[in-house]
Order: C-alpha cells, then sequence, then structure tokens
C-alpha cells in the first residue's frame, strides 16, 4: 500500500518535472517594485511571442535587486535608484567587470492618502511634505497644509506616515527629492534605497505601502504612480520648482525627462525637481542592472533581444500602464549602448 | 543465517550461543548500528554548521560593533550603523505580552479541560484546540490584517479610556502595531499551553484530588489550591515552550507590527522584531556589513531560543508529548 | 441558616468554573471562527482557473496558483527525502541503540535544532545552498525545510519505538533474530502507525512555514522545471497577495489560505484518528 503511493507521488513529482517545457530558457531577475506592473506585462508579452523564453521576474525592492545581481543569484536586477559608487565598486570586485544600467520607463511617485471626506486631490508643498515625513508636521490641519488647500475642510487628526519597510528605489527617488528641497531632510536623513526614517510604518514593497495606506484611516504614503491608478486611490497634487502644483501624468513626467540635463554615458541621472512649468517634481528613470559580462550564451542573447525589443516595441506598451515612454535621445543611446554587454 | 556459534557453557545454566564478529557482521547488526549512528551523527554536524555559518557570517558586523551592537538603537543602513536594540524590545515586548494575554486564557482552559469538564467534552474540545496548533503562521498573519487589526482599531478608543492613562496606550493607533502582534501571537501560543497544560494536570495522581475533596474541599478550590500548585513546573515548562515559540514567529508578526525599528513606550506604537527585520531586509542588504548585522540579528534570535527552550525542557523533563 | 462562608466558596467554584469554561470556549471557538472566515471569503475564489491557471501580471484580474501549488508540492518532496530518513534513523538509533552520553547528546541537539526560528533557517540554507551555487533553486528551499523536518521525525520516531513493548523484541531475540533484523521486521513494523503518522504531521507542519522559502526558493511566476530554478510555493503566495492592495489577490489568498488550511488539518485529523485507534489496540 505504501509503496503504491510513494509510486505514484514519484511519478507525478517526474510528470510534473517534465511538464514544464524541457525546452524552457528561464532567465531569473528581481529588484523594482515600482516597474513591476510594467515588467510583468512586458515579460508576459515577451513570453507569448517567444514561448521558449520565461523572465521570472521577482518584484523584490531595488534594494533586493541590486543585492542580489551582486551576488550573481539572478542574470539582472532593476533599480529606480541607480546603483552609487560604493555599489558599483562593489559588483566589479566581486566580479572582475563592470554593471551597466539601462533605463526602461520612466515613472513617478505620488503621495497617497486615505482622509474620509476629502474628495478631491491635496495641494502639497514641498515644504509640507518634507515636515509631514520628518515627522514636525503631525496633524492634518497644520498650517502648512491648510495654507495651501483653501476650501477644503482638514481634519485636526494625526497623520500617519507609511513608508518602505524594504530597500527600495521607490524610497530613493522620494527621498533623494526631499533632499532636494529639504535642506534639513539632506542633513538628517538624506537619501537611499533603505533610510532611517524619523517617523512612519514600514509596508514591503508599493504594494505594501498601497495596501496599508488603503487599511488605515488618515494615513500617508508614496508609491508609484500606477499602484495609486490601478486602486483607484487618491493622490496628491506637488507644487514642481516653477510654482505650480501638478498631479503625476505621462506629460509630466516627460516634461521633467526633457527638461534636465544631457543624459550621462553611464544613464545615471536624477531628474527628481526639475526645472519647468510643466514638469512633475518626483519623476525617475529605472533602470535594469545588466551585467557587461554574461556568461551563458543562450541568456546573453535572450537578454539583448529583449532589450531591443523592449526599447522598441516595449515602449508602445507604456502609456497604458501610466508610465511615461523613454525620450527618442535615450533609446538611440540605449541601443548603441547594448553592444556593451557580451 | 549462521555458522556454527560457539556455545559458551558456564556453571550457571543452560549453554547460549555468543555470536561471533563475523556473524554479527552478517546478521547486519555491525550494519544498523554504523547506519543509525551515521544518521545521529549527521545530525549533530547540521546543527553544528548551522552555528558555525551563523557565526562565521556575522563576523563582519560583531568585529565592528561588539557587544555594543546589543545596546545601540540605531538602525541605518544609510550610514552603516547597526544595532539591535530595537528588535530585541520588538521581541521580547510583542512575546510578553502574548504571553501575559496567553497564559490566563490557556491555564484557565486547560484547568478546565483537564479537571472541570466531563470527559467526552474535554476530549473534543481538546481536539479541537490542538488542531489550532497546526494552522501555519501565515494564516495567523492573514486574519491578522483583514480581521484583527479592524476590529482592533475598533476597540481601541474603549481601550485608550480604559487604559490611556498609562504610557503603554498612549499616542495614535496605527492598527499595525505591538499590541496588534502581541495579541496574534497570543492566539497562536495559547494551544501550546492548553496541550501541555492539560497533560501535565492530568498526570497529578488522584489520590491528592481525592484527598482534597474528601476533606470538603470544592472543585474549584482542589483544582487551584492543590491540583495546580502539583502541576505548576510542568505547566510553567509549558509557557517556556510557548514563549520560545512567540520569540522565533516571523509571518504573522511582520503582517501586523508595523515594520518600525523604533522603541516606543506605548504598545499602540509600530515597533520591530528580529525575525521581521530579517525576513524584510535579508534579500535586500546590500554591503557586507548589512548582511552581517542581520545574520548578527540571527545568531541573537538563536541564542535567545536557545536559552529559553532550555529551561523549558528543565522544567518538563519526563513530558513525553512532542507537540510540532 | 446559610453559612455566608461556604456560599461564598460556592460561588467562587461555579463563577471559576464559568470563566475557565469561557476560556476554552475561546480557545475551540477560535479555530472554527478560522475556518469559517477562509471559507466564507475564500470559496468563492476556489475557481477552476485558481488550480490550474498561473498567475496573470500585475493588476489583470484572473489567473491562478497552479505553479505555487505543485511548487509546495516538490518542495515538500524533497524536504521528505532529505529529512525523513535522516530523521528517522537517528530516531531508531536513540530507541535501540541508545543509553550513552553520545545519545544524551544528540537528544539535546536535537532539541536544540527543533527551537531554531524558521527564519534562520532559511539564512543557514541561503549560506549553504544558495550563495555557493549562485542562484535561488527548489533545492534550497528542499533543504531549508528538510531540516526542519528532521528534529521532528527523530522525536517521533524515538516515541513511538520505544512505545513498542520490550517483550516483541525479546521474543524475537529469542527465536534467533539478531538485533538488527529484530529491528527491521518486528519493532518497525510494530510501530508504524505511529511513524507513519509521525511523518504526515511532519509534512503538513513544514508545508504552511514561508520564512524559510523566502531566500531559498524565492518565487516563480512560471513552472519551474528541474531542481534547480526558482519555485513558487502556497505560503509565499499567500504572504505576497495578501500584503498587496488588489483585491483580487486578495481573495486569491483566501483561496490558498483555505486550500492550505484544509490540507493541513485534514493530515491532523487522519493522523489523530489513527493513532488514538493504534493506543486502544496495543497491549
Amino acid at each position: 500500500m505504501t509503496k503504491l503511493i510513494v509510486m505514484q507521488v514519484a511519478l507525478l513529482a517526474a510528470l510534473a518535472t517534465g511538464l514544464a517545457s524541457a525546452q524552457q530558457l528561464l532567465i531569473n531577475a528581481a529588484g523594482a517594485t515600482f516597474p513591476f506592473p510594467m515588467y510583468s506585462k512586458w515579460f508576459d508579452a515577451y513570453h507569448k511571442k517567444f514561448p521558449n523564453i520565461a523572465f521570472n521576474y521577482q518584484s523584490i525592492g531595488s534594494g533586493g535587486g541590486i543585492k542580489q545581481v551582486t551576488e550573481g543569484t539572478v542574470a539582472f536586477g532593476a533599480s529606480d535608484g541607480p546603483m552609487n559608487d560604493k555599489q558599483i565598486k562593489e559588483f566589479h570586485d566581486k566580479h572582475g567587470f563592470g554593471i551597466l544600467h539601462f533605463p526602461t520607463v520612466m515613472g513617478a511617485d505620488v503621495p497617497v492618502y486615505n482622509l474620509a471626506g476629502v474628495n478631491s486631490a491635496l495641494n502639497f508643498t514641498p515644504e509640507a511634505l518634507a515636515g509631514i515625513f520628518l515627522g514636525k508636521i503631525t496633524k492634518w490641519n497644520d498650517p502648512e497644509l491648510t495654507k495651501a488647500n483653501a476650501g477644503v475642510k482638514l481634519p485636526a487628526s494625526d497623520i500617519i506616515v507609511i513608508h518602505r519597510a524594504d530597500g527600495s528605489g521607490t524610497t530613493y527617488i522620494w527621498t533623494d527629492y526631499l533632499s532636494k528641497i529639504s535642506k534639513e531632510w539632506e542633513s538628517k536623513v538624506g537619501r537611499g534605497t533603505s533610510v532611517n526614517w524619523p517617523v512612519g510604518i514600514g509596508g514591503k514593497g508599493n504594494e505594501g505601502v498601497a495596501g496599508q495606506v488603503q487599511q488605515t484611516p488618515n494615513s500617508i504614503g508614496y508609491v508609484e504612480l500606477i499602484y495609486a491608478v490601478q486602486t483607484k486611490m487618491k493622490t496628491g497634487k506637488v507644487r514642481n520648482s516653477a510654482g505650480a502644483f501638478l498631479e503625476a501624468s505621462l506629460a509630466g513626467v516627460t516634461a521633467a525627462a526633457a527638461s534636465s540635463k544631457e543624459m550621462p554615458d553611464d544613464f545615471r541621472v536624477s531628474i527628481t525637481n526639475a526645472p519647468g512649468k510643466d514638469a512633475y517634481p518626483i519623476s525617475s528613470f529605472t533602470w535594469l542592472l545588466i551585467p557587461e559580462k554574461i556568461a551563458d550564451r543562450a541568456k546573453d542573447k535572450a537578454i539583448k533581444d529583449f532589450l531591443k525589443w523592449m526599447l522598441t516595441e516595449g515602449q508602445t506598451m507604456t502609456s497604458a500602464l501610466a508610465y511615461a515612454p523613454l525620450p527618442k535621445s535615450v533609446v538611440a543611446k540605449e541601443l548603441q549602448a547594448i553592444a556593451k554587454i557580451q | 543465517m549462521a555458522a556454527t556459534p560457539t556455545t559458551v557453557t558456564t556453571s550457571s545454566g543452560p549453554a547460549r550461543p555468543v555470536p561471533g564478529y563475523w556473524q554479527r557482521l552478517r546478521s547486519g547488526d555491525e550494519a544498523a548500528y554504523v547506519i543509525t549512528f551515521m544518521a545521529a551523527a549527521i545530525i549533530l554536524l547540521i546543527t553544528g554548521m548551522l552555528v558555525f555559518e551563523l557565526y562565521t557570517n556575522s563576523s563582519v558586523s560583531r568585529g565592528k560593533f561588539g557587544w555594543d551592537f546589543l545596546v545601540t538603537s540605531t538602525w541605518d543602513p544609510v550610514n552603516d550603523e547597526f544595532g539591535a536594540l530595537p528588535f530585541i524590545y520588538g521581541t521580547v515586548v510583542t512575546s510578553a505580552l502574548a504571553l501575559l494575554l496567553g497564559i490566563p486564557l490557556g491555564v484557565g482552559a486547560a484547568i478546565f479541560l483537564a479537571e472541570l469538564a466531563p470527559p467526552r467534552v474535554s476530549d473534543a474540545l481538546t481536539f479541537l484546540i490542538e488542531l489550532l496548533a497546526a494552522v501555519p503562521s501565515v494564516i495567523y498573519g492573514l486574519l491578522g490584517v483583514f480581521v484583527l487589526i479592524p476590529i482592533l482599531r475598533d476597540i481601541e478608543p474603549t481601550l485608550k479610556a480604559v487604559l490611556g492613562w498609562t504610557p503603554f496606550f498612549s499616542g495614535p493607533f496605527y492598527g499595525v502595531s505591538l499590541f496588534s502582534a502581541g495579541v496574534v501571537l497570543a492566539v497562536m501560543i495559547i494551544p501550546f499551553i492548553i496541550s501541555i497544560s492539560r497533560e501535565v494536570i492530568l498526570s497529578v495522581p488522584g489520590d491528592q484530588r481525592e484527598a482534597a475533596l474528601a476533606l470538603g474541599a470544592t472543585r474549584w478550590e482542589t483544582t487551584w489550591d492543590i491540583v495546580v500548585p502539583y502541576a505548576k513546573k510542568g505547566i510553567m515548562g509549558s509557557i517556556f515552550l510557548a514563549l520560545a515559540r512567540a520569540l522565533g514567529e516571523t509571518m504573522a508578526v511582520t503582517m501586523v507590527v508595523g515594520n518600525d525599528p523604533k522603541i516606543k513606550a506605548s504598545l499602540l506604537a509600530p515597533g520591530y522584531s528580529i525575525a521581521a527585520v530579517i525576513a524584510n531586509e535579508f534579500t535586500e542588504a546590500t554591503g557586507q556589513l548589512y548582511t552581517s548585522a542581520l545574520i548578527e540579528l540571527g545568531l541573537v534570535l538563536f541564542a535567545l531560543t536557545i536559552v529559553i527552550n532550555g529551561m523549558a525542557r528543565l522544567l518538563i523533563i519526563g513530558a513525553d508529548k512532542y507537540k510540532a | 441558616m446559610v453559612n455566608l462562608h461556604t456560599l461564598r466558596r460556592k460561588t467562587v467554584n461555579i463563577v471559576m468554573l464559568t470563566i475557565t469554561g469561557l476560556c476554552t470556549l475561546f480557545a475551540a471557538g477560535t479555530l472554527v471562527y478560522i475556518l469559517g472566515y477562509l471559507f466564507v471569503h475564500g470559496a468563492t475564489s476556489l475557481t477552476w482557473d485558481f488550480f490550474t491557471k498561473l498567475p496573470t501580471p500585475v493588476g489583470e484580474p484572473g489567473g491562478g496558483m497552479a505553479n505555487a501549488i505543485v511548487g509546495s508540492g516538490k518542495l515538500l518532496l524533497l524536504a521528505s527525502l532529505f529529512g525523513i530518513p535522516i530523521g528517522f534513523l537517528g530516531g531508531v538509533y536513540l530507541a535501540e541503540f541508545g543509553g550513552s552520553t553520545f545519545s544524551f547528546v544528540v537528544r539535546y541537539v536535537t532539541d536544540l535544532l527543533n527551537g531554531v526560528p524558521s527564519i534562520v533557517i532559511g539564512i543557514f540554507a541561503y549560506t549553504m545552498v544558495v550563495l555557493p551555487q549562485k542562484h535561488f533553486s527548489t533545492l534550497a528551499g528542499g533543504l531549508a525545510l528538510g531540516v526542519m523536518m528532521i528534529p521532528i521525525a527523530v522525536r517521533s520516531t524515538e516515541e513511538f519505538l520505544r512505545a513498542v513493548p520490550n517483550s516483541l523484541r525479546e521474543g524475537a531475540m529469542a527465536l534467533g533474530a539478531s538485533k538488527a533484523r529484530s529491528i527491521l521486521t518486528v519493532v518497525i513494523p510494530a510501530a508504524k502507525n505511529g511513524i507513519m503518522t509521525g511523518i504526515m504531521l511532519n509534512l503538513a507542519r513544514v508545508a504552511g512555514e514561508t520564512a524559510p522559502l523566502l531566500f531559498t526558493s524565492f518565487g516563480n511566476r512560471y513552472w519551474s522545471s528541474g531542481w534547480e530554478q526558482p519555485i513558487s510555493a502556497l505560503p509565499v503566495m499567500i504572504f505576497t497577495y495578501a500584503i498587496a492592495p488588489y483585491e483580487d489577490w486578495h481573495k486569491q489568498a483566501w483561496a490558498a489560505g483555505f486550500v492550505l488550511l484544509t490540507l493541513v488539518l485534514t493530515v491532523n485529523i487522519i493522523a489523530r484518528a489513527v493513532l488514538s485507534k493504534g493506543r486502544h489496540v496495543a497491549r
């Protein structure tokens, strides 16, 4: 009896292992949750086009993407905070070759909040955002908030701050912006994928923060735009460097990219608080982190092919998910840079 | 089976064959001994390697911070400053709260099941309760997020009204908090306390009870004044076991504790536990120091659970029931 | 004339009976509540899709957890292959050849291993398998779960072997069987029920473990082939979906939770039924 059961189990297991297409090339990647909706759509579409290639992307946060690609446990990573010099050096020391950044799309960090009775989009000044996240502005009806929102009845309740618990590029973008507009933030907390938050609760991933804000009355958090759109959350307007209060939009992000400095060769650039009256202030590129040398020939070809597809056909799919496509000049530069991967 | 056995005649009794070495070998005794011995040795090896790995992979962090690691409360990955205190605090506080809530409920229920309930009712209810011990942690977390926290949000005003004057219930309530984690842990450890305490109480000799009842004690008095003190050590042991379990809980805690590495007096504030921070930050700890610090936290947790488990064993020596 | 003192004692008696009874009701009721809640919220998501489809891209409704269900199965298979032989044989050693200081040490260390938090075992598997191999894999996850199975397998095997009366062993030896043969053909079969149910309970417990899989088997949105690729698992999916903001994912998390809990509880109930039957039969 036992023998029969064991045999049946073994047979099922063998079937299951065999079932998973023997010919399928599985490429593992991990990283940012910021572009995860886009990447999951891309990889799904690519898999439908080329059924024998599967990109298994796990959204564990930009910090995770950087770490795992450095450890070599994934073929490539993804991050919305570009790797800093120390991290690039660490990769180089470990592997003997460098790592390349490839921008994929542009997106926006938006402040999301959960306030019963407030149905219009709130205006947030840079000082308000810095104050809230520093823990200095603690009530919703603080003057800094009410003066920008004349006509909106803000309650006297405590503001509950929600930030990322995990290493996050979304955090990098948010703290990069706060560092630019608040000297106090820059010196006290700084920018990074994982910072020492003065206040707040931690959620895991963009998904976790969005979920947390949804569940917690009187809370405020920051997520990538698509997460707010997909879950129909209330987003706020942020005042940009030209003084206009803007909601995050494709146009705003594209304007931010257009007005920023020339794209450097390694593609690492920050476009937060960009000049221009149409620029949305908390915009950013997001990158795939691809090692310069890929040992497996099949994977090397698959990744390069995907990059080409992503830069051409993939770019047409971005707007549907509220990500801004890359500027043409950047696309051209990247197509050339693909040759650097060996 | 055998070659001719050598017979030994002793002065006291009939001849007994003593198997020679080759016989033992052929009959498989040596093989059986060696194989099972190796298995036992492998267990020692695995545990040894576990401790070794924890120790060596945390060396960078241990070297840099030394014992200060245990008392520093900063956790700053940007500036490479790591301290374990917020997590130790959170782990201890949530577990203590779990015990505070779980012990009265657990021991109370165990007493009821062992002493005061009719046997069939007792068996049926114990069956249900022991099944509770088999529920996976992530499911407790699931219910914690969607059921418990909304309930706690509703009762928070009452709680604040009654206990708000203490520092433990001050400040805003976020839903996710040390308190929520403590409550979830309490529900998780109650089955363990009940199961073991009940066994221990059941094993108290009947004559103790009978003597008390003969002297005119009520059922409750017999139980509380005679039987329970007799079973005290075993009950304490069950509590320690439950504590060890609570200390290491990961999933249920990380889903409801708030994930904020700060030390605050209020239970309504979010906190963090050692297991939760490892689960959240391990896959993304960039840099050797960060990873090493997390592994060092693992080492601290390991040491903590060993001590508690050791104390539990001392108290329940002889308890044969082994619950998964 | 009513003696007030006695009245007070009697009242206390009844009050405490009620209170402890309520405690028990609370504890027992929680299980019923959990099961009921999962069912009510998860039953609607228990579609055919749930069991047969792969996850869809983020935000798109539909899809299922077919790969997670198979994934959990594969991980458990690997865990048993690793943990059960070691645990079983170790238990045999302790029960049949034990008594020395070495046995004492083994027992102590096994208890130690049992007390190790599952997340720490995850770290162990990460440093031992994932890092040297440079990728996440089913193997790493299976190993982590296998290590968790060992202490329980040891203890339950030892316990049930010890419960076999010595008369059986002596009878076998009287008939001329060697120690090894008597263990193999007499003692173990006598303890068979207990050992098998012990294995099932072990599997049920490990099936629900999430923490050690987070950085070993990692996760996979597709089918995983072989043993060297990352793999999806049911408890990890529950975790990922539960903390996300998508209502559709929440529903799937409930469904998965219901499936997992039903499996675990069924195994536990069967195991207990078998064990209690055994208890009546022996002696």
